[in-house]
């Protein structure tokens, strides 16, 4: 692998920047590998590197259906946060933050990790207490994290309305410093790059059609539109479609898939220095290196495998944005975009080994699969190199909703378009 | 994304509400199996494709929907009121 560097790119522009080599290989696939993940996304890719660096596992295939990170991966608002609650979720997100701080150096390429900080508004004292709530549990993990008061806050964000006669009046925030956003397709290439560097074969432009199993049950491979491939392991990460891919293998599962839209407006001066959600309804908004708010709400509410959404959420978040920032109302929204996610009974993702031997899940990531794409690469590669679940996970396991170990972040029952 | 609500006509997706899949039937009270009240709660079809599933027209006449779709392009396919299914 050629080393990106500073001394790289002033040699390179001294040369006419004709020596940048390919950043990963394009392999015709192997008739076997040691193991498969289906799924060239930020997570399947972060497993193929995390076996390789970890495990010592090289010969692995990552097989996408279409170009690396197309699907949720270059689709997401890119922030990544840990201000979680319940145990479980708390672990597993800081771990992620963890891995996030080192992973331009470690992957020797930038992907731009900003850690400008995230607002969570609250607009009733009861709203603050809440907070407070989830601040103590927070520190109590050692996750850097601070309650700010109006005047504060009206000072780090100016443009936000915080006068009593706001639509929902401020009373204050939630602030995790640490909280930021990340370029979310230099996540993909970073972790592509780096794997390819260490002998995984990305293979793109190759569909899974078909799971092989032995008689007994176990998994022997998969068809893909460029011939079988056989393998004992296969690990599945391809949100959005997960219930599609596992119907192959004959498995149902407890998740619907439901659309999520982003926008992002025209490039603006800077006016937004930190990442701000809304407390009053679900809505967040950050400020891109190019100048456009980028912003994103609530699912569409019913099951859908478009990659886009219909009117009146478009309405819905636009107005809970100008709640906040009254002053915005002129500026142009350039383009919106959605993506699949798989919105599951309990809002926690579906992570681990499944009832079929050999085959083993990765899905289920509702609103929270980009942040999670260190972590989840990490704790994946652990459970498919060694067969059993990494400690971190095993309170995603598939098997919670019979057992009744459910892990809700906000209790809503089993309604995935809640969660 | 435009409904036909037997009794309204044709009206816009914000006048109606999602309940989700139609599909999943409630076991008999007196079924002990908890696979099969897991398997009424939790699982789902999920399907690339054609959809029945539940909306009311919560912003019109409150009526309970059947409506059949097409989860790939929102297409709407066809539009029956729940109550008119054999429950």
């Amino acid at each position: 692998m050629q080393r990106y560097s500073a001394f790289q790119l002033f040699k390179q522009a001294l040369t006419g920047n004709t020596g940048w080599q390919r950043a990963w290989r394009d392999p015709a696939p192997k008739p076997r590998y040691d193991a498969i993940i289906i799924g060239g996304g930020g997570h399947g890719l972060a497993t193929a590197y995390y076996m390789a660096k970890n495990h010592g596992m090289a010969n692995v295939a990552v097989l996408e259906k279409g170009w690396l990170g197309g699907g949720n991966t270059g689709r997401n608002t890119t922030l990544i946060r840990s201000n979680y609650i319940t145990p479980g979720n708390t672990e597993f997100f800081d771990h992620s933050m963890t891995l996030w701080q080192g992973l331009s150096r470690d992957l020797n390429y930038n992907c731009m990790i900003s850690h400008r900080g995230q607002f969570v508004l609250a607009h009733s004292p009861e709203q603050m207490d809440i907070y407070r709530h989830r601040a103590n549990v927070m520190k109590g993990q050692g996750i850097d994290v601070e309650l700010v008061g109006l005047a504060d806050l009206s000072r780090r964000i100016p443009e936000l309305d915080t006068s009593p006669s706001a639509r929902f009046p401020v009373y204050g925030a939630i602030f995790q410093p640490l909280a930021g956003s990340v370029r979310h397709d230099a996540v993909a290439w970073g972790y592509a790059r780096a794997a390819d560097a260490r002998g995984v074969d990305i293979i793109q432009q190759c569909e899974v059609t078909g799971i092989t199993r032995a008689v007994d049950g176990r998994v022997t491979g998969v068809e893909t539109t460029r011939g079988p491939i056989k393998s004992d392991r296969v690990g599945i990460a391809v949100a959005g479609n997960t219930s599609e891919v596992c119907r192959l293998a004959g498995l149902r599962l407890p998740l619907e898939s439901h659309c999520l839209t982003a926008y992002v407006s025209e490039p603006l001066k800077p006016v937004l220095d930190h990442v701000v959600t809304f407390g009053a309804g679900l809505m967040y908004v950050s400020q891109s290196n190019k100048g456009g708010l980028v912003f994103g709400g609530a699912i569409e509410g019913y099951n859908s495998y478009a990659q886009r959404g219909n009117l009146p959420r478009v309405q819905n978040v636009v107005t809970d944005l100008l709640a906040m920032f009254p002053n915005l109302p002129r500026v142009k929204l350039l383009r919106s975009w959605g993506g699949i996610q798989d919105m599951t009974m309990d809002g926690s993702p579906l992570m681990g080994t499944t009832p079929i031997p050999g085959l083993f899940l990765n899905g289920g990531w509702c609103y929270q699969g980009f942040k999670a794409t260190p972590a989840a690469g990490w704790c994946f590669a652990h459970t498919l190199a060694t067969g059993t679940p990494h400690p971190l996970i095993e309170c995603f396991g598939l098997n919670r909703f019979e057992t009744g170990h459910i892990l809700e972040e906000y209790p809503q029952g089993p309604e995935p378009m809640l969660h | 994304m435009r409904i036909r609500c037997p009794f309204c006509g044709e009206r816009g997706l914000e006048e109606f509400s999602p309940k989700g899949d139609a599909a999943p039937t409630r076991p008999a009270l007196s079924n002990k199996d908890p696979e099969a009240w897991h398997s009424f709660v939790h699982l789902r079809e999920n399907p690339k494709g054609q959809h029945r599933e539940y909306f009311q027209h919560s912003g019109g006449c409150r009526a309970w929907l059947i409506v059949t779709r097409d989860t790939r392009t929102h297409n709407i396919l066809d539009v029956t009121l729940a109550r008119q299914e054999k429950r």
